[in-house]
């Protein structure tokens, strides 16, 4: 009975979850101009329009450079403190690691113009590098805590055995770590991909004029003539974030049963 | 033996490892966030006559930001909107997290999360938007209610308001707000339950003496999740706020892009982060009051 009621509530909450997303393929395919109901008729007019733009292309092309340079340093750094934190101690620790972690509660805005008055004070240009500089720092948390779990789920004993056995400390790691956490890092790779390629806020204060995705895309936001079109864009990038999701869930599945853990939940 | 310092041992040492290891992200975040947060801080003393920043101490910019009732407004506005926010995210967000803790099967359970994350992962700006689509005086919200017949007009006070900024904040922070919820109840010894209701407590009391304070944790983590970063929140006043809906991190946006005025820009950085430090203080503290308070009866 309760459980019943609780299960109504439940569907209607992922209803007004989806309500969006449910929405953004109407649109795309809708030849109406006027993001409004009723809908007009179907077109792939807009799916056209997103290729053939050159400003577009140019953004994503920018996009996708920053997305993968952030996704491996953030990784690359995530790995290192993920490590310190799960098979180390050191003095203050926590704070240390707590202060690694701060980005992922602070204001988005207070991190971007805070950049921004630096490089602005040191002379530096803004641009693509500036903004990678940003997405690393809000992405590298998110990595920590992916590879944390990784990190935390591996028997130690099994880097003790191969130490026993004969082999140097750097073997080990790329003999037996690496291949077992392996998996955290490809989600951490994906997740981290996903964060920066959605990222408005830092990438429009520090973009200058590289424009990423989003910041074309808040530039179009303006023209009511163009937003079909960045319907269309929506509807694509939902399906590549989903195909991502589903890889680095897959992933994250993978490296639990070799590490022979049970699954106990998602990637936070 | 005298005993000399032995750097070969110092560098096996765990400690030196761990401390080696930590650093290259410890440096970078001190690079990155640390010193520019003091600069922040720093901007906030200066003055800036259109492209010259004079650099002489002054807390003229505190005194300004004091005195002039729409920065007062901006700041009041994004704290009330932001804890509005967290309030129906976290009431929202918590049977969802004891529906898929208490009732769904566990190995059901990550896809069930999987579910409730995917939209989380969809851009952001799109989303905001559309929200704007949803809430429009003839968009599908306005046009069910007239069509169900349970009002006469459609509302116009949905959209371009603080209520809209509400509903697009509590719909883009929803899973920040499940997830830790759900960590926490799933820690929950369920053998408790059992005891609670062997000894005479109905369902009710067994939440509310039982689950509701072992999931405390959780739930303030969700708060705090919620709560912070909302109040810097940019695009969804813009897109959907209205003028009744801007929120201070629009007028920082001005500040230092439209005004070049970076140092009021700064202090009124410097306000919000005390602000939201300073509630969140206040949360931590009242609930590690409320659950010791719980425990000692």
């Amino acid at each position: 009975m309760k459980g019943q009621s609780l299960k109504i509530y439940v569907v209607l909450y992922l209803v007004f979850l989806y309500a969006p997303i449910v929405l953004l393929p109407l649109f795309a395919f809708n030849s109406g101009t006027v993001i409004a109901f009723p809908l007009q008729g179907f077109t792939f007019g807009w799916f056209i329009e997103v290729f053939t733009t050159k400003a577009l292309v140019e953004a994503t092309r920018n996009s996708v450079f920053i997305a993968v340079s952030v996704a491996v340093l953030s990784t690359c750094l995530g790995l290192f403190a993920a490590r310190a934190a799960t098979r180390y101690d050191f003095p203050a620790k926590g704070g240390v690691v707590g202060f690694v972690m701060l980005p992922l509660v602070l204001p988005e805005i207070i991190v971007a113009v805070s950049l921004l008055v630096v490089l602005i004070q040191a002379g530096l240009s803004t641009g693509i590098w500036s903004v990678i500089a940003g997405h690393v720092l809000i992405c590298t948390p998110f990595s920590i805590a992916i590879l944390q779990g990784s990190f935390a789920n591996m028997d130690k004993s099994l880097e003790e055995a191969a130490v026993d056995l004969g082999e140097t400390p750097l073997s080990t790691f790329r003999l037996v770590t690496l291949p077992l956490v392996a998996p955290g890092i490809i989600a951490s790779l994906l997740i981290c991909f996903t964060i920066s390629l959605d990222e408005f806020i830092i990438a429009f204060f520090l973009s200058g004029n590289e424009p990423t995705l989003p910041v074309y895309v808040w530039g179009l936001l303006r023209f009511p003539a163009r937003v079909p079109v960045i319907m269309a864009l929506g509807t694509l990038l939902v399906a590549l974030s989903i195909i991502l999701l589903i890889t680095a869930e897959y992933f994250r599945r993978r490296g639990l049963r070799r590490t022979g853990k049970r699954d106990v939940g998602g990637f936070l | 033996m005298a005993r000399s310092f032995d750097l070969g041992r110092f560098l096996r040492r765990d400690e030196t490892k761990g401390m080696v290891l930590i650093a290259p992200p410890f440096i970078y975040a001190v690079l990155l966030l640390a010193a520019p947060l003091a600069a922040i801080v720093l901007f906030s003393f200066w003055t800036q006559d259109f492209m010259t920043i004079d650099r002489s101490f002054t807390l003229s910019n505190y005194r300004e930001a004091f005195t002039d009732p729409l920065y007062m407004e901006l700041l009041s506005r994004s704290l009330r909107i932001s804890l509005s926010v967290t309030v129906i995210t976290v009431v929202l967000a918590f049977p969802v997290a004891y529906f898929v803790s208490f009732y769904v099967a566990p190995e059901r359970k990550s896809l069930w999360l999987f579910l409730i994350t995917i939209p989380f992962w969809t851009s952001y700006l799109i989303r905001v938007f559309l929200w704007r689509v949803i809430l429009a005086y003839d968009g599908p919200v306005n046009g069910t209610l007239v069509g169900l017949g349970v009002i006469d007009e459609p509302l116009a006070w949905i959209l371009y308001s603080a209520n809209s900024v509400v509903i697009t904040l509590a719909h883009a922070y929803a899973p920040f707000a499940i997830l830790p919820i759900f960590v926490s109840l799933e820690k929950i010894d369920r053998s408790l339950h059992e005891a609670g209701r062997d000894l005479g407590e109905n369902r009710v009391m067994v939440f509310l003496r039982v689950t509701l304070p072992l999931a405390m944790p959780g739930v303030l983590a969700a708060v705090l999740i919620v709560f912070i970063p909302t109040i810097g929140d940019y695009v969804t006043p813009r897109l959907v706020g209205g003028s009744d809906g801007t929120m201070i991190a629009n007028m920082i946006q001005t500040q230092f892009m439209r005004l070049n005025n970076a140092p009021m820009g700064a202090t009124l950085s410097v306000l919000a982060m005390l602000m939201v430090g300073f509630v969140s203080l206040l949360m931590i503290l009242g609930t590690l009051r409320w659950t010791r308070g719980g425990k000692s009866k």
